[in-house]
């Protein structure tokens, strides 16, 4: 039924992460507020909050991409630091952030060129991809020339080229519309069947969160902190089906209580907003 | 997969080839065609200036003042001096060796101004420091500083080629700073999660992702390193080329003026050449979404 091994290992372990912004004019905003999480090898893990709750930031401590002002972060048991440095994890942005200058190809051999393999091994591990990805025939097509969704398969592909065992994924269908995000979904799922990969997936869709994940953490905004989680029960692998199970429904609703009951529906909007504040991060709060 | 394909084949670069070809053909149609509106603008107001006997202080509308265009061009096949050989011939010759310096100008400059940018970009000291200078490098009037390059360096392609460079360096400088640091944040952020050293994320994406900023600044510095050029060859009294020409027929302009016509159209020829080719090789070097290349 679920993937989730009983190995005592963790995929990701966070312990009283806190993260604080220096404000201008003004005290420090504490945007993520003593966070504990285990995350299991092979969980698809969710991350769903109002906007300013902090998931993109949480990720992003995960990724060793912003320093927590507080708290240790272990990557497959070592500091998210080292494991930055050992490249155990994929990235996928909202934005597919793919090189202009590169085709669909050189893109998603990218990673593969920095990890110095040779470029027989990489044609190889390419073609495999694009395969994945079911986008055979593109490869020599510009990113510009292809679709959003299909931007989006293509920086999935560059994430996955190089078989990290974590995959860190932040909104990276917030901005398709809702027939590609199904579809993506489906797609992303089966990746997700075939290759075992521990996967943290934030977003603000609670459908989406509900029906691709092992376990929903909600999260509620300022200051960011886990506000409950929601084990997701429906049998695996999830189909269409699964979208009309009565149980999907009953799941749907307990992950929009908590959020309300996490002062969701309150959701603090005046301020800055936590994109404004990673893009101007320079100022650190001490 | 069939559902991409459909998706993908919306986009992809069918029918390419012919709707460049169209486009080149409308390019070349627009492009006689201001030239013939210019040529008719030049004669009209000249005709308009002759009939009225119009005079703004000390400018009056004769054959000295605003020559006949067929007759600059037709002062391209009369010889340039008694018995001496075509204005053309002289005027290519004069002009080929000014773009011989004016390339090795640019190539000069440009690599200096690229250097510098990367520097720059890197050092947020060095930036503070020095970018004011190289501002006020360009306040300096080039006529100023040319005398004292050949002062330093002797008369020769070298010096006039530095004093071209020092037009040329500036614009490049200054867009390949802001170039190098156009990347997208969340690309840093990719390279980062690739644990990509300082020189990788340098190499692999700050430099591509300069290029169309870089080529905006060549395609500005490449005339200039012309002009550049025959203001270098003045204070060196270098005879051979654009700038011994211009003085040339100056000296002679009241016996015949439409030599001196020629010999500008000559020199903004050769400048137009050199932007066509910084425009060619960048259709060469940057495949970027049409909407970035300008």
């Amino acid at each position: 039924m679920s993937t989730r091994t009983t190995s005592l290992a963790t995929a990701v372990s966070l312990r009283g992460v806190t993260k604080r912004f220096a404000v201008r004019g003004g005290p420090a905003l504490t945007a993520l507020a003593s966070v504990d999480l285990d995350v299991y090898p092979g969980e698809f893990v969710s991350l769903i909050g109002p906007s300013g709750c902090g998931k993109s930031t949480l990720l992003r401590i995960i990724g060793d991409l912003v320093p927590p002002t507080e708290g240790e972060v272990t990557v497959n048991g070592k500091p998210a630091h080292q494991a930055r440095l050992d490249r155990d994890y994929g990235v996928v942005f909202q934005d597919p952030v793919l090189y202009d200058w590169r085709t669909v190809a050189r893109n998603i051999a990218l990673p593969l060129e920095m990890m110095g393999w040779d470029r027989e091994r990489r044609a190889r591990r390419v073609r495999e991809m694009l395969e994945l990805v079911e986008l055979r025939g593109f490869e020599h097509h510009y990113p510009w020339q292809l679709s959003g969704g299909m931007q989006q398969r293509v920086s999935i592909a560059r994430a996955l080229s190089f078989s990290p065992a974590l995959l860190l994924m932040d909104e990276p269908f917030g901005a398709l519309d809702e027939m590609t995000r199904e579809r993506l979904n489906m797609e992303l799922l089966r990746i997700w069947e075939r290759s075992g990969n521990t996967v943290i997936f934030v977003t603000h869709s609670i459908p989406e969160a509900v029906f691709l994940s092992t376990r929903v953490v909600v999260m509620s905004a300022r200051p960011g902190r886990i506000a409950g989680i929601v084990e997701v029960d429906l049998p695996q692998p999830r189909t269409a089906e699964t979208r009309v199970q009565p149980r999907f429904f009953e799941l749907v609703t307990e992950v929009r209580r908590r959020l309300r009951a996490g002062g969701a529906g309150a959701a603090a909007e005046e301020g800055p907003s936590e994109q404004d504040l990673l893009v101007a991060g320079e100022g650190q709060a001490p | 997969m069939s559902t991409a394909q459909a998706e993908g084949a919306r986009r992809a670069p069918l029918g390419w080839v012919a709707r460049r070809r169209g486009a080149a053909a409308r390019k070349v149609a627009v492009f006689i065609l201001v030239l013939g509106a210019l040529w008719g603008l030049w004669e009209l107001a000249r005709a308009l200036g002759e009939a009225s006997g119009l005079r703004l202080g000390a400018f009056e509308v004769n054959d000295r003042t605003m020559p006949h265009v067929h007759d600059m061009l037709r002062q391209f096949v009369q010889p340039s001096r008694r018995n001496g050989p075509l204005l053309i011939a002289v005027l290519l010759q004069a002009a080929a060796f000014t773009a011989k310096e004016a390339v090795v100008g640019f190539l000069i400059g440009a690599t200096v101004g690229f250097v510098i940018g990367v520097l720059l970009s890197n050092f947020r000291l060095l930036e503070r420091g020095l970018l004011p200078y190289i501002v006020a490098s360009q306040t300096v009037p080039i006529l100023a500083i040319a005398p004292m390059v050949v002062v330093w360096m002797g008369a020769g392609l070298f010096s006039v080629a530095v004093i071209a460079a020092y037009l040329t360096f500036f614009p490049v400088a200054i867009n390949t700073l802001r170039g190098l640091r156009s990347a997208d944040p969340r690309a840093h952020e990719l390279m980062a999660s690739y644990a990509a050293d300082r020189w990788r994320v340098l190499w692999k994406l700050e430099i591509p992702a300069s290029l169309p900023y870089l080529f905006t600044a060549l395609r500005i510095a490449a005339p200039a390193s012309v002009v550049g050029a025959i203001i270098g060859e003045l204070p060196s009294s270098i005879q051979g080329g654009l700038a011994g020409a211009i003085l040339n027929f100056n000296q002679y302009y009241v016996s015949n003026p439409p030599a001196l016509w020629a010999t500008n159209i000559v020199a903004a020829l050769l400048g137009m050449a050199f932007f066509g080719a910084v425009v060619l090789l960048e259709r060469l070097v940057v495949h970027r979404a049409p909407e970035h290349v300008a």
